[in-house]
């Protein structure tokens, strides 16, 4: 309330059309951010996933016996899904595609 | 999602210069002798609308190194810097109608060549994204969406030119080459304004980057860890690859 009695801030009729202009930028950074989050939430929950799909199956090739496990089974030992999805290498088209969304 | 030093030390600077310009727009600007307070709209407005057209011409210099190397990154690049510069030129329209309600006594006027060439050109961008929708094939969309931005970028300056060449100055000029008419505290101000829309544009441009290319790496993990099958496929989009 001091801040709105400030000499520096004369809210007669231009002081709508002022804090409107403020309000307009103020909406669309909140907006544009609402979706941000909402997609790192997404990536988030695929991201942990995938971490669970690729424990289950080192498990399930575990269970089964070297030789027996799948080829994508023996990958996740070496690879953390978490470091490497954050920073992802140059890839081929196919791969890039999915960038979308 | 984690952030690296650029983004965190780019996120403070966003915040410090924001909180600095709203002080001084509000506690430190004198009042413009003419407008009065509606003039306050004048330090969102104007930095909002620069860094759009500064963004177009980015996105299109973008896309030229896209079209040079051939590499994906760039276009993505492009893309991210032409969305967001779309989404503060909207804002910056937006501002600036209110300003013109307030000050002019109408949302719109048609015969000011600033403004109907600001539109212009935020039309020729927002029809971007829809070309971009139009093509599914990815190198072929990256392509031609880089070839679009290249051409439309060249057509902001044109635009610019065309208009402070016309005659029928209606829009106010407070910024010129000479150095313009603005008293030094509004000066300081505008600048401090500026350079807070134009850190909050880089800021978000490196976290859109950031938080597409994790999408595209984690997709690439899946795929690589539990095989084509357990990635879904995507439909078409507007988005680069």
């Amino acid at each position: 309330m001091t801040l709105l009695a400030a000499p520096a801030l004369p809210l007669h009729t231009a002081g709508k059309y002022v804090a409107g202009a403020y309000i307009v930028f103020v909406v669309m950074l909140v907006v544009y951010l609402g979706i941000m989050t909402l997609r790192t939430r997404r990536t988030r929950r695929e991201l942990s996933e995938l971490r669970r799909e690729v424990l289950e199956r080192q498990a399930q090739a575990e269970l089964d016996g070297p030789g027996l496990a799948p080829r994508s089974a023996e990958q996740p030992a070496r690879v953390d899904p978490g470091r490497a999805a954050a920073s992802p290498e140059r890839g081929s088209a196919s791969s890039e595609r999915e960038a979308a969304v | 999602m984690s952030h690296g030093p650029t983004v965190r030390g780019l996120i403070l600077a966003t915040i410090v210069s924001t909180t600095a310009a709203l002080a001084l727009i509000f506690f430190y600007a004198p009042l413009d002798a003419n407008q009065g307070f509606v003039q306050k709209i004048f330090y969102i407005h104007v930095p909002l609308a620069i860094v759009s057209l500064c963004g177009f011409v980015a996105g299109g210099l973008l896309a030229i190194g896209h079209l040079r190397t051939g590499e994906r990154k760039w276009d993505l690049r492009s893309y991210v810097v032409i969305h967001l510069s779309l989404i503060f030129g909207i804002t910056a329209l937006l501002a600036g109608s209110i300003w013109a309600k307030a000050s002019w006594g109408h949302w719109w006027v048609w015969d000011d060549p600033t403004l109907v060439s600001f539109l212009i050109v935020l039309l020729l961008f927002a029809t971007y994204q829809p070309l971009r929708f139009s093509i599914e094939d990815p190198e072929r969309q990256a392509r031609y969406a880089s070839v679009f931005a290249i051409v439309a970028a060249a057509f902001v300056p044109l635009n610019f030119i065309a208009v402070r060449l016309s005659q029928g100055f209606v829009h106010p000029r407070v910024l010129t080459l000479g150095g313009g008419n603005l008293p030094g505290p509004m000066r300081l101000t505008f600048l401090i304004a500026l350079l807070a829309v134009a850190l909050l544009f880089v800021t978000l441009c490196l976290f859109e980057l950031q938080a597409k290319r994790t999408r595209i790496g984690l997709r690439r993990l899946r795929r690589e860890l539990l095989g084509e099958d357990a990635v879904r496929p995507l439909g078409r989009s507007a988005a680069p690859s």
